[in-house]
């Protein structure tokens, strides 16, 4: 059985790990929804063609996302000590995560909005809308079902990431189960956590497909 | 009338794989106000590039665009959205804005104009209930049929209070009694408003039911164009022919006889003049098409008959139909059977 004090520490850990991933999201998003943007409305078939600012921001998002998260935890130390003060604990994994998870969600923002029906884009053109009113009442407004499902999506990979901040020292669920299941070879500490994080991507799945079907008025 | 609408010039060509492609060729045409202008043409002809080209969705390559006295091609951006307010343009697809309610799809381009949402709600009731909707509200699209996706479509055409509206295949995706109550609503509108209204269709009932004036576009260019009635009486060109007698599909085979059309209008429809000729001559004669059109509420009658090989004969009964005021006109099968070649 557990100890009292290695309850507190899941619990700890579920704290850690819900603010990691909930910063790292939120951030994430600030960066990326922009960054997703840019790239649905600046690609060729988009309603701002402009090949220089597509080609960079693609090839940028290329090279981020082609790190391991793991070096990029690394490489990004610098960085990560400038913006937190210092380059282990919890504040300083939500750095690197957002730079890992930027990309990551940009590419999920485009490709949601891709989806949107270009008639429909056209039929608000016709009606004078400028690129403004298009990006915010038709583009995010329609694609917002695929825009959560892509949100419970990124929660779930930014989850997955945040167990290797127990690398530099920060805390959560994920960093528990490796330093005291697999470096100590404690299963009775192991398994809640693992179980503890199974459930989390579940509910969390599982509100953010409820909420999706329910703002989707397509299919009724 | 002053024309509202003048294409000068217009050239219009794509970059494909296959390299390039000349989707309009020298376009010129003029659209009085108030007037409903069709353009038909099989598909691939050009025409919903043509009209694309009439609010600038697509740029023209050269040629001139002139709506209201403005030439669109030089305005800025902002000066064409503004422009554009007053074009409106309904689809085949309708293209309606799936997560918003239908009240809030009338909406929007009152809040595009610069409205709160809640002013716009208020006013878009009244063009909902324009187009017969008001029940409808709070319905979404994706719960309505065909016919009232293109009512609210044009409920939210008629909410930025155009001048113009331009109809791409707005009826293509109907069935053919929903085609006709939308085209009365155009009808409609266009006599309540006094919106010119352009209709683009590869449907000839679609042309005889509403619109005055009407230009035929074959590969890119525009091979003739005039008033409904002169297209149907009178084609010209052997495009227009074509498109005319689209519905004859068999005359392919019988092609090898003299074939003589007529047409009846108002009163001699009442006479058995077929029947009259054919007990007089003692020589049956071949209906090949025959179709009714109402052409602008007139009635028109034409048919296609083919005569017998007796060339005596053939003379008596074309003498016969012009004594009966029928404007026979002696045919040439080929231009038939090369557009029933080319519709396939």
């Amino acid at each position: 059985m557990l100890s009292q004090q290695e309850i507190l520490m899941i619990i700890e850990g579920l704290k850690d790990t819900l603010i990691i991933v909930g910063f790292s999201t939120f951030f994430g998003y600030v960066l990326g929804l922009p960054l997703g943007i840019i790239l649905a409305v600046t690609d060729k078939e988009g309603i701002k063609p402009n090949k220089l600012i597509y080609k960079s921001l693609d090839l940028i998002t290329n090279i981020l996302r082609s790190f391991p998260f793991i070096i990029l935890l690394v490489v990004l130390i610098p960085v990560t000590r400038a913006i937190v003060g210092k380059s282990y604990g919890t504040g300083a994994t939500i750095v690197p995560l957002v730079f890992a998870a930027a990309p990551f969600i940009g590419r999920m923002v485009e490709s949601s909005l891709k989806e949107v029906d270009k008639g429909v884009i056209e039929a608000a053109q016709s009606l004078g809308a400028g690129n403004m009113t298009i990006i915010f009442k038709v583009l995010i407004a329609e694609a917002r079902t695929s825009l959560l499902v892509g949100a419970t999506i990124a929660f779930g990979t930014i989850l997955g990431y945040s167990a290797m901040a127990g690398a530099v020292g920060g805390g959560g669920l994920g960093s528990i189960a490796i330093r005291y299941g697999y470096n100590r070879f404690q299963p009775q500490i192991l398994w809640p956590s693992v179980i503890l994080l199974i459930l989390l991507v579940q509910l969390f799945q599982i509100i953010g497909m409820k909420m999706s079907k329910k703002l989707d008025k397509r299919k009724k | 009338m002053p024309n509202i609408i003048e294409i000068k010039q217009l050239h219009k060509s794509f970059i494909s794989e296959k390299g390039e492609v000349e989707a309009l060729r020298d376009v010129s045409l003029e659209i009085e106000k108030n007037d409903i202008y069709g353009i038909i043409g099989l598909s691939g002809a050009g025409k919903s590039t043509l009209v694309r080209c009439m609010n600038l969705l697509e740029r023209p390559t050269s040629g001139q665009v002139i709506v209201n006295g403005k030439e669109l091609t030089e305005l800025s951006d902002r000066q064409l959205r503004s422009e554009r307010r007053k074009i409106g343009m309904i689809f085949q697809h309708f293209n309606l804005l799936m997560q918003r309610n239908v009240l809030d799809n009338v909406a929007f381009p009152i809040e595009i104009a610069g409205k709160s949402k809640r002013e716009a709600r208020k006013e878009a009731e009244q063009y909902l209930d324009a187009v017969g909707l008001a029940e409808k509200a709070s319905a979404y699209p994706a719960q309505l049929s065909g016919g009232q996706k293109q009512r609210v479509a044009i409920a939210r055409v008629l909410a930025s209070k155009p001048e113009i509206l331009l109809c791409d295949e707005a009826t293509s995706a109907l069935d053919p009694q929903t085609t006709k109550s939308i085209l009365t609503l155009l009808k409609e509108i266009n006599e309540k408003y006094g919106i010119t209204i352009v209709v683009i269709t590869h449907e000839m009932s679609v042309i005889q039911e509403i619109c005055k004036h009407v230009a035929v576009l074959e590969h890119g260019k525009l091979v003739e164009s005039g008033t409904t009635e002169e297209l149907f009486r009178n084609p010209k060109t052997p495009e227009a022919k074509r498109l005319v007698f689209s519905g004859s599909e068999h005359i392919l085979e019988m092609t090898s006889e003299r074939i003589v059309r007529v047409r009846f209008h108002g009163g001699s429809a009442y006479e058995p003049t077929i029947g009259n000729i054919v007990l007089e001559t003692k020589t049956p004669i071949n209906i090949l098409y025959a179709n009714t059109n109402t052409v602008n509420g007139n009635a028109e009658g034409e048919m296609l008959l083919q005569l017998p090989s007796d060339d005596e004969k053939a003379d008596h009964i074309i003498e016969y139909f012009k004594e009966k005021g029928l404007d026979p006109e002696e045919v040439s099968a080929d231009a038939f059977a090369a557009g029933n070649t080319d519709d396939n």
